[in-house]
């Protein structure tokens, strides 16, 4: 009697599989990351030892840097909302293609005057036009008090809440500019707000 | 990943030479490893990349209620944000005792003493008062506060950033430091 022969098996393994579902989730990863908006004002961050989060909802980041104040409201429907309502103060119309646009915009520093003109550009044009002077902060034309005023007013409408006011500040700016700008916030009762700091590697 | 050849392997002594035939099996191993670490990189990116946020509470200007807390001179700390990444502090009143200089790094190690000291003495915890000049940076800002909560002072420290005393800004410019 012959012995029963041993059947070898392959040892390779089939992998379409796991490679449809690896790549399955790389897709669905990479596309539900939000497409970060370059910031047009580049600023460095001071690092702090500090460990709680930033809130992504129902916030406003003011970025300051080279004396110049970049504003943004996170949410578009909240950046669409302010938007209208600043109109309505300022007495310019926004057309609805406008305020689509305008709701994919980061980070912005041009006054209220120009914003039109700026939000109908293209992304590489926006950087050259030079409108980014930042958002006007004199006694006088306070455009960066009525963005703020609007967008509270515009987050406590739509999803209730209170709006926190973030500080993204540039390491070398002088005290005086920030404290220019801190000032407008108190103005407005708003004595609470965050300084966005990057994480410092340990507990120095 | 090796793979072991299993086929017949197509006898080439004798017969006739048969044309081989490529397998159509690719090896995937190398595509899922590559697929894997990049799920893993976008995954580790989205949640790391986060700042932070340190609230800040600054006292209410319109305040015109007449129940401010009185501060004992001996219990208060203030700290004087110069130009130059230098700092000046003094124990209780302005004026009284003359500031130290110190930088950064150093200051640290004065306020752990400094709220030792006022414990033993009173056994009461110390009060900060930080007053950021015209010379400041925001960094400076941003570190002082970071080293008040890093030597663990729990009440809120007071940020004056307009009554700076004549005598404080006379010691600062006889330092440099204004």
């Amino acid at each position: 009697m012959p012995r029963a022969k041993v059947q070898r098996k392959s040892t390779s393994i089939d992998m379409t599989a796991m490679c449809d579902v690896s790549f399955l989730l790389l897709t669905y990863f990479i596309l539900s990351a939000t497409a970060k908006q370059p910031d047009p004002l580049d600023v460095k961050l001071p690092s702090s030892s500090y460990k709680i989060k930033v809130p992504e909802k129902d916030i406003a980041i003011l970025t300051i840097g080279q004396g110049k104040v970049f504003f943004e409201a996170a949410g578009q429907d909240i950046k669409v909302a302010t938007l209208k309502k600043i109109g309505e103060q300022y007495k310019i119309n926004f057309t609805p293609e406008e305020e689509k646009r305008f709701s994919v915009i980061g980070s912005f520093g041009v006054p209220i005057q120009s914003l039109k003109q700026f939000v109908m550009m293209d992304g590489p044009a926006r950087k050259k036009s030079g409108l980014e002077q930042g958002i006007p902060t004199d006694s006088l034309n306070n455009q960066l008090a009525d963005w703020i005023l609007q967008s509270r007013k515009a987050v406590a409408e739509l999803h209730s809440e209170g709006m926190r006011v973030s500080i993204k500040g540039d390491s070398e700016e002088g005290y005086p500019v920030i404290k220019k700008i801190v000032d407008i916030l108190q103005k407005q009762k708003i004595n609470k707000f965050s300084l966005i700091t990057t994480a410092e590697g340990g507990s120095k | 990943m090796a793979e072991l050849d299993t086929s017949s392997g197509g006898g080439k002594k004798g017969g006739k030479v048969r044309s081989k035939k490529a397998s159509t099996k690719v090896d995937l191993t190398a595509m899922v490893d590559l697929a894997f670490l990049l799920i893993t990189f976008f995954m580790l990116t989205t949640t790391l990349n986060k700042p932070i946020a340190m609230d800040i509470a600054k006292p209410d200007k319109d305040d015109k209620s007449d129940a401010r807390l009185e501060l004992r001179a001996s219990q208060t700390m203030t700290i004087l944000l110069g130009k130059n990444n230098k700092v000046a502090w003094y124990m209780g009143e302005a004026g009284k005792s003359a500031p130290t200089v110190q930088s950064f790094s150093e200051v640290r190690k004065s306020i752990l003493e400094n709220k030792q000291k006022v414990q033993a003495a009173s056994g009461k915890s110390i009060v900060m008062v930080i007053k950021p000049t015209s010379g400041a940076t925001y960094k400076n800002f941003v570190d002082i506060m970071d080293e008040l909560a890093i030597t663990g002072i729990k009440s809120a420290p007071a940020i004056d950033d307009v009554n700076i005393t004549d005598a404080e800004i006379t010691f600062l410019k006889q330092q440099k430091l204004l």
